[in-house]
């Protein structure tokens, strides 16, 4: 009887074991959240959405042009990782038999890797240099370099997983295999490749070291992509390790706005890939 | 040995098939295979699982080569033409197909199923042209009542029976010489099977049809030719009711027995 009492005991503590060490990645996720939100929220305004910063000691402004910087980083990294990153996806899953395709699929996971601050030494070296200053297009170069392997790989196993039979319909009906995907296979799979992009989005939107010599930052609005430009992530680096209290609020309330975009980002491709594996329907 | 067996069919053929061999890498699945199919009417190709009836099918079509490995010899004409030499692209308009499994296109409506043919191809259809072609070819396949008024729907709402008929719509609506199909009620209840079944006899009037089929019986029902094959060999081709009841090679008497299934 006691045997037994004890092995019950010794089972339930090594649920509970289990169980928190299994919460333990959860906390700092709800500490970051908890944190950033309690003291970013109350710089929150609409004018922190739309205006400028302001100098040092001045009251108000905000991280308008950061905003904007960000978005047109994302959209210019988009154009330029997404066709090439789904081709590269379609090649290593529909005609890549053999070395070249290992090689291929192996540098992606390299790629995947590389320390980001390198891939913006790569950006500067490429585009700051011959172009002479500093850029958004650089920044986005950048940026593109870490969305693609992403967008490959998962473009790549979403094109396996469609069943051969589909392609066979396609080409049993005289059609050619490039038409096949094109029409068959990447609108079969594009729920699947679009979660990929998202993800991908998600992971660069954040990230402040590519940008810190290829976009470089920029306290003015700007759309041209061969200018420098503001990023959420780079106003918070810079706010953050002045000495102005002003700012250092700003940066928490810029940090609110960047964590709520990757979440949401984050939420909306989970959201898809879930409506994908057959449930919501 | 072979030659006394395998019959040459009365009515005139679309297929003449002269010494095929098909290959996966170095293993052939299919050996020597000397054969005519009549025009107009149902062949089935039988025998037991893994004896190349698949393989075979898919050689009249060119889908064969598309396995990494494979490859095809022999001659295959197509009215006199050796198709083989022809581009794959064009053969498979002419000899179309359908699958052991049914596999409309998920993303698209039932009517843009039947019609995928031409708008994968990028063919431009005016839009009378377009709805008579579905209705033409949804009747053809006996499905027409069933679905007139879901046109919209996606295919894949379909039950299992109803999306190998819609199968059967979209590679008749192209228009092809003959229709392969693949043990196309293996994957089907009984009552989806007879309406299948009943489908094919009808169509041998507009298109020659070759059926793979393992099931004795339906072969039986459906088809005017068999041809019976073994470790991928012709063992022995005639008229069903000739080789259903007075069988000539051994092999095949065994295998209508269900000696080996
Ligand atoms: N993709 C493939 N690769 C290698 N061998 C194959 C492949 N498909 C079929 N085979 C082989 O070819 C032979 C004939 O197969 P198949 O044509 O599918 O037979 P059936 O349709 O009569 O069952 C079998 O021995 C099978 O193992
Ligand atoms: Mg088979």
């Amino acid at each position: 009887m006691k045997g037994l009492f004890w092995r019950k005991l010794k089972d339930r503590l090594a649920f509970f074991l289990i169980l928190i060490l299994a919460l333990l990645p959860a906390l700092p996720l709800i500490h970051i959240l908890y944190g950033i939100l309690k003291q970013g929220l109350a710089s929150l305004s609409w004018e922190f959405f739309v205006h400028l910063s302001r100098p040092p000691g001045e009251e108000g402004g905000g991280v308008g042009n950061a905003i904007l910087g960000t978005v047109m980083l994302a959209v210019l990294a988009s154009l330029m990782a997404v066709p090439v990153g789904v081709l590269c996806g379609v090649y290593l899953s529909e005609y890549a038999r053999g070395k070249f395709g290992e090689v291929v699929r192996i540098s992606a996971d390299v790629l995947q890797g590389v320390p980001s601050i390198v891939l913006g030494i790569v950006a500067y070296l490429w585009v700051v240099k011959p172009m002479g200053h500093f850029s958004a297009l650089s920044g986005a170069v950048a940026l593109a370099i870490m969305m693609l392997p992403v967008i490959v790989r998962s473009t790549e196993e979403i094109l396996k997983m469609i069943p051969e039979t589909l392609r066979e319909a396609s080409l049993a009906l005289g059609v050619n295999y490039w038409r096949t995907v094109l029409k068959v296979l990447i609108p079969t799979g594009l729920v699947g490749i679009s979660t990929g992009i998202l993800l991908s989005l998600a992971r660069i939107m954040g990230e402040t070291a590519p940008l810190l010599f290829t976009a470089f930052g920029n306290p003015f609005w700007n759309l041209n992509p061969l200018q420098p430009v503001e990023a959420l992530p780079l106003t918070v680096f810079k706010y953050a390790i002045s000495p102005y209290e002003e700012w250092i609020r700003q940066a928490w309330g810029a940090s609110v706005v960047l964590t709520l975009m990757v979440l949401g980002l984050n939420l909306f491709s989970r959201f898809l890939a879930w409506r994908l594996g057959g449930h919501g329907r | 040995m072979a030659a006394e067996t395998v019959v040459e069919p009365r009515e005139p053929a679309i297929f003449d098939i002269r010494d095929l061999w098909a290959y996966y890498g170095e293993k052939p699945a299919i050996r020597s295979v000397t054969l005519k199919i009549p025009e107009k009417r149902v062949t089935a190709i039988m025998g037991p699982s893994g004896c190349g009836k698949t393989t075979f099918i898919r050689c009249l079509n060119r889908l064969h080569e598309l396995t990494p490995g494979a490859r095809v010899q022999g001659e295959i004409l197509l009215r006199g033409e050796n198709i083989l030499e022809m581009d794959p692209v064009l053969v498979r308009r002419r000899v179309g197909m359908v699958f052991q499994r049914p596999n409309p296109f998920p993303t698209m409506t039932i009517y843009d199923n039947v019609l995928a043919g031409y708008k994968l191809l990028g063919i431009k259809l005016r839009r009378e042209e377009a709805d008579r072609i579905v209705e033409e070819a949804l009747r053809k396949a006996a499905l027409w009542d069933e679905v007139k008024d879901s046109l919209h729907k996606r295919g894949t709402y379909l039950s299992g029976g109803q999306q190998q008929r819609l199968c059967i719509a979209r590679a008749l609506a192209v228009k092809p010489e003959v229709l392969l199909m693949d043990e196309p009620t293996s994957a089907l209840d009984p009552k989806s099977t007879a309406k299948i079944e009943e489908l094919v006899v009808e169509l041998k009037q507009s298109v020659t049809i070759v059926i793979v089929t393992h099931n004795i019986a339906q072969a039986g029902r459906v088809s005017d030719y068999t041809a019976f094959f073994y470790l991928g060999e012709l063992v022995e081709f005639g008229p069903t009711s000739h080789l259903f009841t007075v069988p000539r090679d051994k092999r095949t008497e065994e295998f209508l027995k269900g000696k080996f299934g």
